[in-house]
């Protein structure tokens, strides 16, 4: 507990802390005994959940109307730190706003950022591990400034857990002015509906490659997933291709996952994609290129036609009933 | 309408990368080439300029030893001109150092948009894009699948965890945008004959005025202190598909308690 005051930056889903937050809650508890939880929105709404995890405090800017979080809650945070507030690192999740923050706090503090960690170690200064390769290295990094130091971390890398602590203090965090930076503003916001267990919850997911040939093909996924209650993702490849909206993509530009088990079809193996799935407990892969580096990290490989051995596994699945 | 688009320039993706064992950061030493990733930013440029009814598209890239190789593949695709910082003390200059360079050389262009990949291939450190907005004094919209200019700046679909927001802002600002949102042309012979004669104008680190102690292995304020192995997965179960691979997937999700 030699580390000093760690903020993390809370981010909110659906009412609810997002999982990345109570992820990071969890590290930060673990290194510091001053955990602040610093909101852009209203502090209140999720004090009780932010202290059940581990928040001694809570800064909150209140309502960002519509701003993106990016350039607001960055400016107060460099506000407070001008102001006297002294935190020994900064620790925010690797997503579309937590990167805004981390870029944006960078430059007002003159700071560097540590990027995609998905581990932290206090050895007489915060030390932050990123996986490189795929995750077939690690390179372990520390700053050489005595700035607060601003972590990215990435989704899944902790495990979220209580602490059974109490509803945290909220306080005010003011948002200073902005000038230019903060004019982009958000009109509308439209959800994906997927269905079955979200991808990066779920146990089973099964993952569809280019290796399907073509769209329609997807199918074959979908049926597989429904089968195992699984949920279904996808490459990139097939992303970019738009044969499935970017919310099923897996690795390190998509979602991480973790799940119990990994289905991978068609799918090459590329490290970007492995980044994002080779925490899998057990893979399994099919490909009709023996050489394909998916079969590196798999438990169970299959050196075939994802056309002939998934029909023949959804019929064989089938007929269990 | 001008257009300041960021292209980096990497070594080719599809050569296992290596680390170099005496600064443990990634090998440059080879030939570079475009990032695919900025690919998309140069078409949707190309295409914003086009839909705008005229303009210019002028390319920034920042390398240790002069290489143009990739900025000749965005110029040859018709972007106008380039900006290209070269000086050997940008080696090991992080990702704050490589944006405080950018923007100093993006602020000569001018440009009413700046525009940039979401992430680099080799670097994805993803920051660079709001680091160079909040130098440069500029709103931003990161992660873009799409742009549409109105009257009153752009209005963007930015991709988020649920699905996507839809959001405006004024120009000038910058927005990075994420690969797959258009199809990049292929530079046709006449665009690759043009491009040679393309002006690339190059410019040193003490020609943007910045401090050559803020950038470089002197400026970057992190420190890699070790490199390790992770410890490698047991060698799985590959089987040849003869017609009955099926039932062991079967067998073993049965095992795994899965079905
Ligand atoms: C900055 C950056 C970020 C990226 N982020 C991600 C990311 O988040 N997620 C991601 O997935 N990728 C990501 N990528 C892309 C990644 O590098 C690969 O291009 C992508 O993962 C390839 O997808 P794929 O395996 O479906 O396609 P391919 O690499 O084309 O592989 C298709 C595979 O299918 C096999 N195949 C073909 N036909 C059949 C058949 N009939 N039966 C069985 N097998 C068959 C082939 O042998 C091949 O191995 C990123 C790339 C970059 C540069
Ligand atoms: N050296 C560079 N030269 C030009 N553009 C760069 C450079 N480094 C980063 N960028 C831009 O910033 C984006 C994000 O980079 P990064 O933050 O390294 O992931 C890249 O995709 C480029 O568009």
């Amino acid at each position: 507990m030699s580390v000093g005051t760690v903020w993390v930056h809370t981010e909110v889903a659906e009412g609810s802390v997002a999982s990345i937050t109570l992820e990071i809650l969890a590290k930060a508890r673990e290194i510091s005994s001053d955990v602040v939880a610093i909101v852009g929105g209203d502090g209140d709404a999720v004090a009780a959940e932010l202290g059940a995890h581990g928040a001694t405090t809570v800064l909150a800017t209140g309502d960002l109307g519509g701003a993106l979080p990016g350039p607001s809650v960055a400016g107060a945070m460099a506000a407070a730190i001008a102001g006297g507030a002294a935190p020994a690192a900064i620790l925010i999740g690797t997503t579309y706003g937590g990167r805004d923050v981390a870029g944006r706090l960078s430059v007002k503090l003159d700071a560097p950022v540590i990027t995609n960690i998905v581990d932290l170690i206090d050895e007489g200064g915060l030390v932050g591990t990123e996986p490189v390769f795929g995750g077939a290295s690690f390179v372990k990094t520390k700053f050489t400034t005595d700035k607060p130091g601003i972590f990215l971390v990435r989704p899944k890398s902790f495990e979220a857990s209580e602490t059974g602590g109490g509803v945290a203090a909220v306080s005010a965090l003011v948002i200073p002015d902005l000038g230019a930076t903060g004019a982009a503003v958000v009109t509308n916001s439209f959800v994906e509906q997927t269905e079955g267990p979200k991808l990066d919850e779920a146990a089973v997911v099964v993952s569809g490659g280019r290796g399907l040939g073509e769209a329609d093909s997807y199918s074959l996924i979908e049926s597989l997933a429904l089968a195992l209650k699984a949920a279904p993702g996808a490459s990139r490849a097939i992303v970019d291709a738009g044969w499935v909206p970017y919310s099923y993509q897996v690795g390190q530009t998509g979602k991480v996952v973790k799940p119990d088990v990994y289905i991978a079809a068609g799918i090459s193996g590329a490290t970007q994609h492995l980044v994002g799935m080779k925490g899998s407990k057990t893979i399994i892969a099919i490909n009709k290129d023996s050489e394909a580096p998916i079969f590196g990290v798999a438990d169970l490989g299959i050196v075939g036609d994802v056309h002939k051995v998934l029909p023949q596994l959804l019929e064989a699945l089938a007929a269990r009933g | 309408m001008k257009v300041a688009v960021c292209v980096k320039q990497i070594p080719d993706p599809a050569d296992p990368g290596a680390l170099d064992p005496s600064t443990k950061t990634l090998k440059r030493d080879m030939k570079l080439i475009l990032d695919e990733s900025d690919s998309y930013g140069v078409e949707m440029a190309l295409q914003l300029v086009e839909a705008a009814g005229g303009g210019e598209v002028t390319l920034v890239s920042m390398v240790p030893n002069g290489e143009v190789n990739g900025l000749r593949t965005a110029l040859a695709m018709g972007a106008d001109s380039a900006i290209l910082i070269s000086d050997e003390a940008l080696a090991g200059t992080d990702a704050l150092g490589t944006a405080k360079v950018l923007a100093a050389a993006i602020a000569r262009a001018e440009p009413d948009l700046v525009i940039t990949a979401t992430e680099s291939s080799d670097g994805y450190t993803g920051t660079v894009p709001e680091q160079i907005a909040e130098l440069m004094g500029l709103p931003s919209v990161t992660f873009a699948k799409s742009i549409k200019m109105t009257e009153a700046g752009i209005e963007v679909k930015r991709q988020t965890e649920a699905g996507y927001d839809d959001v405006s802002c004024p120009m000038p600002c910058l927005v990075s945008v994420t690969a797959g949102v258009v199809e990049p042309r292929y530079p046709s012979f006449k665009g690759i004959m043009a491009a040679k004669s393309k002006p690339v104008d190059q410019v040193t680190v003490a020609d943007l005025g910045l401090d050559a102690g803020s950038v470089g292995w002197a400026g970057a304020g992190q420190e890699i202190i070790a490199v390790e192995e992770a410890p490698v997965r047991d060698v799985g179960e590959i089987i040849e598909d003869e017609g009955e691979a099926y039932q062991r997937i079967v067998a073993f999700l049965d095992e795994l308690k899965v079905i």
